[in-house]
């Protein structure tokens, strides 16, 4: 008879079975060959787990290599365009079609990443980020002439992200003009390989916003800088970095020669509208700025510096910050502006 | 067929709403969403921060009298607040249900009424008796600031990792747009809510009928509530399903126990024989029991109890100038520490808020017990932001009295008072790399966002241990101009240990807490 009350003792109760006993010792020798070749199969073999230095089983960097988004200049255009006037959009203009032209540039259905400078959470006016008007401007042009699919705008500040982007007047402008803000958080970077850099070969990037993007144009303010005499074009691409950051200080000049050859960016653009001249590059009092109504956009943006630090900074030949020599060095462009440059009044 | 708007129904209705709000408010302070909403309405009707904070202070701050409007609805319908509108009691009366699954019998027994409910008076009478001579404990067990705790260090991190790890640039809208926040202390908060919240299991809602002080209140106050739940003694038939879904454990199929009532009204539902209704007083017909099970002995004793704590968590030193924490740095606005922890309730609000994740639940080790969970900056974290006064908006009992930036940097109509000083920064030379190592740095010269700076710096050529000559920025601080805004400690490269860290000396909230001496009669 049956025992239901114990199912515990039901194997008793059951006759073996030749066919029972093949096929429940297949299935036992089965699951015991898969785990023993699980575990004892040499690593290289397919599908194999075995980790003989405990190395294995650790995370891989995977590094990726940023496209070059530059575009080849008109042959009769300057490589650096500067641009007097009142009006900002006037001067915005001027200095692009000095160097051939937005359109030239920028192609419809692009999709355009902007790097502005935000990396404190200062009111407009004190120059310590980019000027929201400018950023407008530019993401007006971008949508109405050169009719581009999608404008993103990015930064990784020091300061709170949500916070410089609205305190700066940047989240304004980009909402109103239907950009569009990317916020850096934990899961947004990614290794970036830099050939040919000194000290970030390998280092964390600011690569969400960068996914499908064509063009890349840089947007910087001038300002004073303690350590590395200016910030401008080139430095402003610091805050594409995560990680670290404040181990670079530690040789400021090589990394900003390294920032410089890290993006190969579409345009870059370099704002004279407020001129941060001391205590910075936080500022902090309007005292420290001055205006102007230069803008300057270009190809090289070591040349671009170049003038900045001279006619908007105001400083000296001899003074030039080393990075400016470092970065022509490695080729990111060229130091002597001298006939590669149009001034359009 | 049941009436579609039934009491039951609606209640269900008003719950949802208000637990959606408290989410919604949880949302809106996260810091990409920021936008002034008044985040910090539901924690400011809250009738125990009320009265307890009149009994530490002798004022109400700001928007408190709002609970007004709660103290009202529990002298018309009972403790309305507990079933209707408390996100916590929402959470319990889920979990509550989901983990009771069981049939009728069990289900009456674990609705019955316990004397051990009278728990939550003795709590609450403590903590009243704690708060009279300036020690406001209820943060601890209060449901709301306990659930907005919660939801701050663990709760809404825990959505953070989920969700952050999105790719997509279109799903940002749901992702936090901030650096994955830490809080110390989480596991202990978190796992405390789990295990109020796991108490569900054993009986359904214990926190709120045993330990939620709160809800004792109410409870108290429902003593003259003008509405209860009458049962028509000739239609009963003691069939005792009313206790099926009995929320508070009231006893509604005998003498009601009107201060553990928290109307929810299942009981209406599940009458079979439509024998209870809820009626104004003069309408009952049977005798409810309005008084509180709680003896004057109980009283006396919890009394006790509370004002032989005072001197108990008062005592560690904490509290004297001298041998205050260099640790016991408060957010900007933050009133004199004794006064402060008069007001604090921990409900974290202020921690949830800060864009910069400096603001840290404190752990035992600045202001020991007592300042539990208080908000304190850990600048290993992160940094006070300049042009930043969040904490003092959200918060709602005025421990961080509201603010404006002008204020804060001591601009405009408060030049005269100068900026607010949270600390002094301090390098500490044997660590700093251009000082002891003769390798340049100065991050915390250049992120430094006084102007002029506080940290500023001096040339000078050195050897380094190569043997080579280098020129060195070498930083100092000037305490005149620091702010303590933590900057400068947060981006100090010497990470763990950073070289140039801030202590809460100088700080401009207490007089006996400054530094410089010129600055000790400014305000008055």
């Amino acid at each position: 008879m049956e025992n239901k009350t114990d199912p515990d003792r039901k194997y008793l109760l059951e006759k073996p079975n030749r066919r029972t006993f093949i096929k429940k010792s297949t299935i036992g020798f089965g699951i015991g060959a898969i785990c023993s070749y699980l575990s004892f199969a040499p690593e290289n073999w397919y599908l194999s787990l075995k980790d003989p230095s405990g190395l294995r089983s650790l995370p891989k960097k995977e590094a990726f290599v940023l496209p070059d988004y530059r575009v080849k200049k008109p042959i009769d255009a300057a490589f650096v365009g500067i641009g007097h006037s009142i009006d900002v959009k006037k001067r915005l203009l001027k200095s692009l079609d000095a160097i051939g032209g937005l359109k030239h540039y920028i192609k419809p259905n692009d999709l355009v990443f902007i790097k502005p400078n935000v990396a404190f959470d200062r009111s407009p006016e004190l120059g310590a980020t980019t000027n929201p008007i400018i950023l407008g401007e530019l993401i007006k042009l971008l949508f109405e002439e050169a009719k581009v699919k999608e404008v993103r705008v990015g930064d990784n500040p020091i300061e709170s992200p949500a916070d410089c982007f609205l305190k700066s007047g940047i989240k304004m402008v980009v909402e109103q003009n239907g950009g569009r803000i990317v916020l850096p958080d934990s899961n947004s970077f990614r290794i970036l390989s830099t050939p040919g850099a000194d000290l970030i070969k390998e280092w964390s990037f600011f690569a969400r916003p960068f996914k499908n993007v064509t063009k890349v144009i840089g947007l910087a303010p001038v300002k004073d800088h303690n350590l590395s005499q200016a910030s401008m074009g080139l430095k402003n691409w610091y805050g594409l970095l995560g990680g670290p950051r404040n181990q670079f200080h530690q040789d400021i000049h090589t990394i900003i020669s390294d920032l410089a050859i890290m993006i190969k960016p579409t345009l870059s653009i370099i704002d004279g509208s407020r001129i941060l001249m001391r205590n910075g590059p936080t500022g902090g009092d309007p005292a420290y700025v001055e205006t102007s109504n230069i803008i300057i956009s270009g190809t090289d943006p070591v040349a671009m510096d170049t003038w900045a630090f001279l006619n908007l900074l105001k400083r000296k030949e001899q003074q030039l910050p080393l990075y400016l020599t470092k970065a022509q060095q490695k080729g990111a462009g060229k130091m002597d502006f001298n006939g590669r440059l149009k001034e359009v009044v | 067929m049941k009436k579609f708007l039934r009491l039951t129904n609606i209640r269900f209705i008003s719950q949802t709403t208000f637990f959606i709000l408290f989410i919604l408010s949880i949302w809106a302070s996260w810091v990409t969403k920021i936008g002034g909403y008044p985040v910090s309405r539901l924690l400011e009707i809250d009738v125990l921060v009320f009265f307890s904070t009149i009994l530490s202070t002798g004022f109400i701050y700001k928007y408190l009298g709002w609970s007004l409007a709660i103290l009202f609805l529990t002298l018309l319908f009972g403790r309305v607040f507990c079933n209707w509108i408390c996100p916590f009691g929402t959470i319990h009366q889920f979990f509550g249900w989901l983990f009771n699954i069981n049939n009728n019998e069990r289900r009456q027994q674990s609705n019955r009424y316990h004397h051990s409910q009278s728990l939550k008076y003795s709590f609450l009478i403590v903590f009243l008796f704690l708060a009279i001579p300036g020690a406001l404990q209820i943060g601890l067990l209060d449901p709301l600031a306990t659930v907005y705790r919660a939801f701050t260090v663990f709760l809404t991190p825990a959505w953070d990792m989920a969700i952050g790890n999105t790719i997509n640039v279109d799903w940002l809208l749901f992702s936090p747009g901030s650096h994955s926040r830490v809080f110390t202390g989480s596991f202990w908060i978190g796992s405390i809510f789990i295990g109020l919240v796991a108490l569900n299991l054993w009986l359904p809602r214990f926190f709120c009928r045993y330990l939620c002080p709160t809800g004792a209140l109410l409870g108290i106050l429902s003593y003259f509530s003008l509405f209860r739940i009458v049962r028509d003694v000739n239609k009963c038939t003691d069939c005792n399903l009313c206790l099926n879904r009995c929320e508070g454990a009231s006893q509604p199929h005998n003498i009601l126990k009107l201060s553990e009532c928290f109307t929810c009204f299942n009981c209406l539902d599940d009458c079979p024989e439509d024998a209870l209704s809820y009626s104004p007083f003069f309408k009952s017909h049977s005798i409810v029991e309005r008084k509180p099970d709680f003896s004057k002995r109980q009283f006396i004793f919890a009394g006790i109890t509370g004002l032989i704590s005072y001197p108990l968590l008062k005592n560690n030193g904490r509290l004297d100038d001298q041998s205050f924490s260099p640790l016991m740095i408060r957010p900007p606005g933050s009133i004199e520490e004794s006064e402060f922890l008069k007001k604090c309730i921990k409900c974290d609000e202020c921690i949830r808020i800060c864009p910069t994740n400096v603001l840290q639940p404190a752990t035992f080790e600045p202001g020991g017990f007592e300042a539990l969970w208080t908000p304190v900056l850990n600048f290993k974290i992160g940094h006070c932001q300049l042009k930043c006064n969040l904490c003092s908006i959200v918060c709602p009992t005025g421990a961080i009295r509201e603010i404006t930036v002008a204020e804060k940097l001591g601009k405009g109509l408060f030049e005269q008072k100068g900026p607010i000083r949270l600390g002094t920064a301090f390098i500490n030379k044997n660590c700093c790399l251009p000082w002891a190592n003769q390798i340049p740095c100065v991050v915390c010269e250049e992120v430094c966002p006084t102007a002029p700076k506080a940290i500023q710096t001096f040339d000078e050529e050195e050897k380094d241990v190569f043997g080579n000559i280098v020129t060195l920025n070498k930083p100092f601080i000037i305490p005149d101009l620091c702010i303590g805004c933590g900057i400068c400690q947060a981006e100090c490269p010497v990470t763990d240990k950073p070289a140039v860290y801030v202590t809460a000396i100088g700080e401009s909230r207490s007089d006996n807490r400054r530094l410089l001496l010129k600055y000790r009669n400014h305000e008055t």
